[in-house]
């Protein structure tokens, strides 16, 4: 390889990487800085942190969202798997062609925008109000259900069990061990990589989800942390130093969780396409 | 013995393995394909709030007059047509590079260009509407490089502000569909490289001949994601431009969200141009497939 095209490789991937990057550092910086700094187009780190962070605790309320969004993302994740890793095992391990033909028909569902589920799923909650309050509008549960079953995650989930080595089942079985007994003790714990993997996608979706909760959290208490961003992003007088502290904190979670464990991230989005 | 286990095996698989897939098969079924039949009954219906009555294909007629629909059908297409290729193709061109055996720093390059990926859609929207805004940093570093001499309208210019919305998506999703080439690429033997150099092809013969034929169903898995993706793009539009100035930038999920939520509350026609991705999407995928042709062969 000539040293003019080195040049160029390194040259090129490390803009693209600068620009990538390039928004993180002013986020970060700005939350340092006071509103008037952020305009003037301060880059270097000031020490209103401090102060900024007082400000979204107090001024902005941003703890109620964080909490909002935790409940949701979790409860999200933890039945996204349970709901999921049946149904992928169920259709690997107990496999048929009807169940084949109705594996085909869930796929069909990743092919379904969600602005087209929204308007009948907005009506389909408005009548669960009426007679179940507590899984209507403006409850975690209408944000929850909608969301929480994906053909995606059966699908990978199936996939995975392709490689689980069924002869482990097997011997479940010969020691007495229920269906249900098999996959809790022996399928579930071998299979923890996968499940670390779809949890991240999964509790990162959930964490970030805007249009759904934007239509069902009519209520300014049930907000979530996208929900509350995008109220102070258009605000008219905007505090640019406290709103990038709140994008800040909503982001370490995320950041955090795929710096901890981005092989599993990695391995969760293409996973299921090899 | 193995006949036995294979009859008690068929008994399991009727009854244990539906149990398995039931929640799921209810939640698919209630979820999404109920609310599709719900919307395709009211997407036959009109009128505000929940006193709809069927009026036929009226809606569909509407669509073709509705200069507001024409204009959303038309940004989102824009996106489409501009964002999409140029996105794959940057993906494509670094994910090649970063394949590179002899990349020094090739982890935190990796990780640097995935990093937009990880970000919550509101959250970088947010901080790219600052950043674009017309006295905002963008603007500042352009006019101190002396590249313009007046600020850009980035956001409130309708042709600016396209441009605006694109850079950003592309900024987000470029990482992430390097993700999925990388780790094609990495199943493509290193020996057919080899051989293609030892044959005199050029790096750009073998880009063109060895890696984009390799690459063609991860190719066409992501431009189908992105070309979904894009058909449904919500929230940057809505907290960069809030689909202006007019309706400039507006996309098709936008003026269903309007439609439903922000005008007077019109369902039914929300669900009559809620159909009209549905069909775009199928189509578009159906198109890919056929340009994707024979790559099962």
């Amino acid at each position: 390889m000539t040293k003019l095209k080195r040049i160029f490789i390194y040259v090129f991937l490390s803009a693209s990487a600068i620009v990538s990057i390039f928004p993180f550092l002013w986020m970060i910086t700005s939350s340092t800085n006071r509103s008037i700094d952020v305009t003037k187009g301060k880059l270097l780190p000031g020490k209103y942190l401090l102060e900024n962070l007082d400000k979204a605790f107090n001024d902005v309320d941003i703890l109620p969202a964080l909490l909002n969004s935790a409940k949701i993302s979790i409860l999200t994740t933890l039945l996204a798997m349970l709901i999921a890793s049946l149904a992928g095992y169920g259709f690997e391990i107990f496999k048929s062609k009807a169940k084949d033909v109705v594996f085909s028909i869930l796929l069909i569902s990743m092919m379904i925008p969600f602005a087209a589920l929204m308007v009948p799923l907005y009506r389909m909650f408005g009548t669960i109000s009426q007679t179940v309050p507590i899984l209507g509008i403006d409850t975690i549960s209408s944000v929850i259900l909608p969301t929480v079953t994906t053909a995606f995650l059966i699908f990978f989930f199936r996939q995975s069990t392709k490689m689980f080595p069924k002869d482990m089942l097997e011997a479940g079985r010969i020691d007495g061990l229920n269906e249900l007994g098999v996959f809790f003790r022996i399928y579930v714990p071998t299979m923890k990589t996968s499940y670390a993997a779809a949890a991240i996608i999964t509790f990162m979706s959930s964490w970030n989800n805007y249009l759904w909760p934007l239509v069902v959290l009519q209520s300014p208490e049930k907000r979530t942390i996208p929900l509350l961003i995008s109220s102070l992003g258009s605000s008219y007088a905007p505090d640019y130093g406290v709103i990038m502290t709140v994008i800040l904190i909503a982001t370490l979670p995320t950041a955090i969780v795929f710096f901890l464990m981005q092989k599993h991230f990695v391995a969760g989005m293409t996973g299921s396409v090899k | 013995m193995r006949e036995a286990k294979a009859v008690n095996l068929r008994n399991k698989t009727n009854v244990v393995g539906w149990s398995f897939i039931a929640i799921a098969v209810i939640m698919i079924c209630a979820f999404y394909f109920y609310p599709m039949i719900r919307a395709l009954l009211m997407s036959f219906q009109s009128g505000t709030g929940t006193n709809l009555s069927y009026v036929g294909i009226d809606n569909y007629t509407r669509l073709f007059s509705d200069s507001t629909f024409i204009t959303t059908l038309t940004n989102t297409f824009l996106y489409l047509i501009v964002q999409v290729p140029i996105m794959i193709v940057l993906a494509l061109f670094i994910s090649v590079l970063l394949n590179d055996k002899d990349l020094k720093l090739k982890g935190f390059f990796r990780t640097a260009i995935f990093l937009p990926a990880v970000t919550s859609l509101v959250a970088y929207s947010v901080i790219f509407k600052y950043l674009f805004g017309a006295d905002g940093l963008i603007n500042a570093m352009l006019l101190k490089l002396h590249l313009i001499s007046v600020p850009i309208q980035w956001i409130t210019d309708p042709f600016w502000a396209k441009i605006t919305i694109i850079i950003a998506i592309t900024w987000r999703w470029t990482g992430y569909n390097m993700i999925f080439y990388l780790s094609a690429l990495q199943n493509i033997d290193n020996s057919i490289y080899e051989a293609a150099r030892i044959d005199g092809a050029s790096s750009f013969k073998q880009f063109t001949k060895i890696t984009v034929p390799l690459l063609k169903p991860i190719i066409l898995f992501t431009s189908i994601t992105s070309t979904i993706g894009t058909l449904q793009l919500f929230d940057e539009v809505m907290n960069i431009t809030k689909g202006g100035p007019g309706n400039a930038t507006m996309t098709l999920s936008q003026y269903i969200y309007n439609l439903s939520f922000k005008y007077t509350p019109d369902f039914g026609y929300a669900a009559t141009v809620s159909y009209a991705i549905v069909i775009l999407i199928v189509i578009f995928s159906i198109l890919q497939f056929k340009l994707a042709g024979d790559r099962n062969d």
